[in-house]
């Protein structure tokens, strides 16, 4: 069950990689931490109770709603344009993050280890890139955002498959969560509408030498 | 102590953050100089002491340590003057705002220093960036906001790549059957960790903390922060912030140096070393920013530290040496450009000029300033940028070294003709009516700075050395 959950995870990013629309992206999060949810509460069985509860609490209600649905009102208020921008067709974004996935696959099947999941090793890779290829290909500030938070989907995935040994990493994965969400989110996304109003990357690139 | 310490300073910067009066304020930044000296003596006179299971005030902590202390009292001076004379749109919320997050920042590097567990130390990285970005954002214009997204975007995906390097250096300490993992128990069981996990982890650390410490390649983000953050902030995150990413580097790769791995983590390191001194050589020799020029040149500090490391032998003693000369020369620099500014009310090199002229004492800091950070006599960082070359020449790395030295000349070259620019030459266009008149007294810190970082360079004290020696036996 928990590879089955763990490869729609994997889907999703292909779904992500052709996704024209902001609130697709968004679903996406929300379907993500929905996943992220079921996964948590099957792998880490070792956990005492309330731990237990308090990362599955996390994740249904940061990473599958609080999060998605302050993005949402991010979009809504700063009337950011819906569409997604992408610096690439979305034919070869598909065929970028399929490699990704195909070269997680290569580069797991080489490791000769006992103590680890690969099905958690190579989800959490390919979310990993997957994110980092967001960020570089698309050309809005919230867009980057979605990578950074597929990325952090990514960790928390391999997060898990040493989660019943060292629940304490688990905890630490939750910590980064909620404090980059408040960090990137709260504090600053709130900012930017302020300042300025179209929440485009290439405002922000005077800094340079 | 630490207990103390953190709950007094968490303290101090609510009731910073919440007070609107203006003394009160002062003269609780006042109470927590105080309170961080005694942290510091306190710690120093009780070295090794393991406190709260995580800390311990192990040779290489205590350094920094009493390195931050000693530069936190001019940099705190200096804020509160850049406060008063400075801004004129400072409101009370904002001044609160930004002394309540230097003394978090203050505090949270210290705790990262002592902290003997990756976690901890991962946690404390966390909390730096929070305080930083504040700082970052003080001026609340889009020029900072830009700055600070920066830092917080980079410094949340380098937090993440640590967090990962955490992950896989838990699967390698798995294999060994150890649960435990701070860094002594780390090193302790060297010999029995999986090395395929280390080496992945390993190389996440490192990028990760590369963001902290300004080398390829996540370096950029942190010279826009002390580019956009006021003067005092940015000499903190110059000293401060950038000894924090030595230290996590340090303290892995002091596991690294006991297993196999190695020669393969010196070439991590020579690679990124290099193209850091590379990268700050393009930037320094074309630059017309005097704050991002200091920022680069922190760049290249750093990549020669990373080399003495690499190069071993007496290199790692170069490195550590240069580090807390570093910490002392580069926020001189960056509180007199507070005194710059106020005379040319600009950053750029085509607008300053004549600096002798204007402000004689606050030249010569300039100037002196000039000589220590590029590593000429009788600068302290001569002495550790000598060790180093030596170290390199030891280990063999000649090309590298004849390489390094001819970036070096080409810096000193770019630096220069900026200072000299700045120091000399009259600038096109100016109301001389309109430049204040700066009090000698205000450089006065800047020239204690300089003067111990030579004093530290060619008379260490015994205790000192000391310390440095300890913290080497960590690696050899």
């Amino acid at each position: 069950m928990t590879d089955i959950l763990l490869i729609a995870l994997a889907m999703s990013l292909l779904y992500m990689s052709i996704a024209n629309r902001l609130y697709t992206y968004l679903r996406i999060l929300i379907l993500q931490g929905i996943i992220l949810f079921g996964a948590t509460y099957l792998t880490l069985t070792n956990l005492n109770i309330i731990n237990l509860l308090l990362i599955m609490l996390e994740t249904i209600v940061f990473k599958a709603f609080a999060v998605p649905w302050f993005m949402n009102y991010i979009i809504k208020r700063n009337k950011i344009t819906r569409e997604a921008e992408p610096y690439l067709p979305n034919f070869v974004s598909l065929i970028i993050v399929t490699m990704i996935i195909v070269s997680a696959i290569i580069l797991s099947s080489s490791i000769k280890d006992q103590n680890l999941d690969k099905t958690f090793f190579v989800v959490a890779l390919s979310m990993l890139f997957t994110g980092l290829y967001m960020i570089v290909s698309r050309k809005k500030i919230i867009t980057h955002v979605i990578g950074y938070l597929v990325i952090e989907n990514g960790v928390f995935v391999l997060s898990l498959a040493v989660g019943n040994e060292m629940p304490m990493l688990v905890n630490l994965g939750i910590m980064l969560d909620i404090f980059a969400s408040v960090l990137i989110l709260g504090i600053f996304f709130n900012k930017i509408g302020d300042v300025i109003n179209d929440p485009d990357v290439n405002i922000l690139s005077h800094l340079k030498d | 102590m630490l207990g103390i310490f953190l709950i007094g300073t968490l303290i101090i910067s609510s009731l910073l953050f919440f007070n609107k009066n203006k003394w009160v304020n002062y003269s609780l930044v006042g109470l927590f100089v105080v309170i961080l000296w005694i942290f510091g003596i306190y710690e120093y006179q009780h070295q090794n002491l393991t406190q709260f299971i995580f800390f311990k005030s192990d040779s290489l902590g205590l350094l920094l340590l009493l390195a931050l202390c000693f530069i936190a009292a001019p940099v705190l001076f200096h804020a509160f003057r850049y406060i008063e004379a400075h801004n004129v749109d400072e409101t009370p919320h904002s001044r609160g705002l930004f002394f309540a997050a230097m003394v978090l920042l203050i505090a949270a590097c210290c705790a990262a220093y002592l902290s003997n567990h990756i976690a901890v130390t991962w946690f404390f990285v966390e909390i730096t960036t929070l305080s930083a970005s504040a700082l970052i954002y003080h001026h609340r214009n889009i020029r900072a906001l830009e700055g600070v997204w920066k830092y917080v975007f980079i410094c949340a995906i380098s937090i993440t790549f640590i967090y990962i390097g955490i992950l896989f250096l838990s699967l390698a300490l798995k294999g060994a059957g150890v649960e435990d993992m701070s860094f002594d128990s780390i090193r302790e069981h060297y010999d029995k960790l999986n090395l395929f996990w280390l080496k992945l982890s390993f190389l996440f650390i490192f990028t990760g903390f590369t963001a902290k410490l300004g080398l390829v390649p996540m370096y950029t983000a942190g010279i826009d922060a002390k580019d956009k953050a006021p003067a005092p902030a940015g000499a903190l995150l110059a000293s401060g912030l950038m000894n924090l990413g030595f230290i996590g580097i340090y303290r892995m790769y002091a596991v690294m140096a006991h297993t196999p791995l190695h020669s393969w983590a010196n070439t991590v390191i020579v690679i990124a070393a290099l193209l850091s001194v590379f990268v700050a050589t393009v930037y320094m020799t074309r630059i017309k920013n005097i704050k991002r020029m200091f920022a680069y040149s922190g760049i290249e500090h750093m990549g020669l530290v990373m080399l003495g490391l690499a190069a071993g032998g007496i290199g790692v003693y170069a490195a550590i040496l240069h580090i807390v000369l570093h910490t002392l020369i580069k926020p001189a620099l960056f509180l007199q450009f507070n005194q710059v500014y106020w005379v040319f009310q600009s950053k750029s090199i085509y607008d300053v000029g004549n600096y002798f002229k204007y402000n004689k004492t606050g030249a010569i800091v300039v100037f002196l300033g000039f000589l220590s950070a590029t590593g000429m006599p009788p600068s302290g960082l001569f002495i550790s940028e000598f060790m180093i070359f030596q170290s390199l020449f030891q280990a063999h790395y000649i090309l590298i070294l004849l390489g390094v030295m001819l970036l070096l000349t080409m810096i000193i070259w770019g630096f220069g003709s900026n200072i000299f620019k700045l120091l000399f030459t009259p600038p096109i266009s100016i109301d001389e009516s309109k430049i204040p008149h700066i009090s000698p007294w205000e450089s006065l810190t800047q020239y204690i700075l300089l003067a111990t970082s030579v004093y530290l360079a060619y008379n260490p004290p015994a205790g000192f050395v000391t310390l440095i020696q300890d913290a080497v036996k960590l690696i050899q």
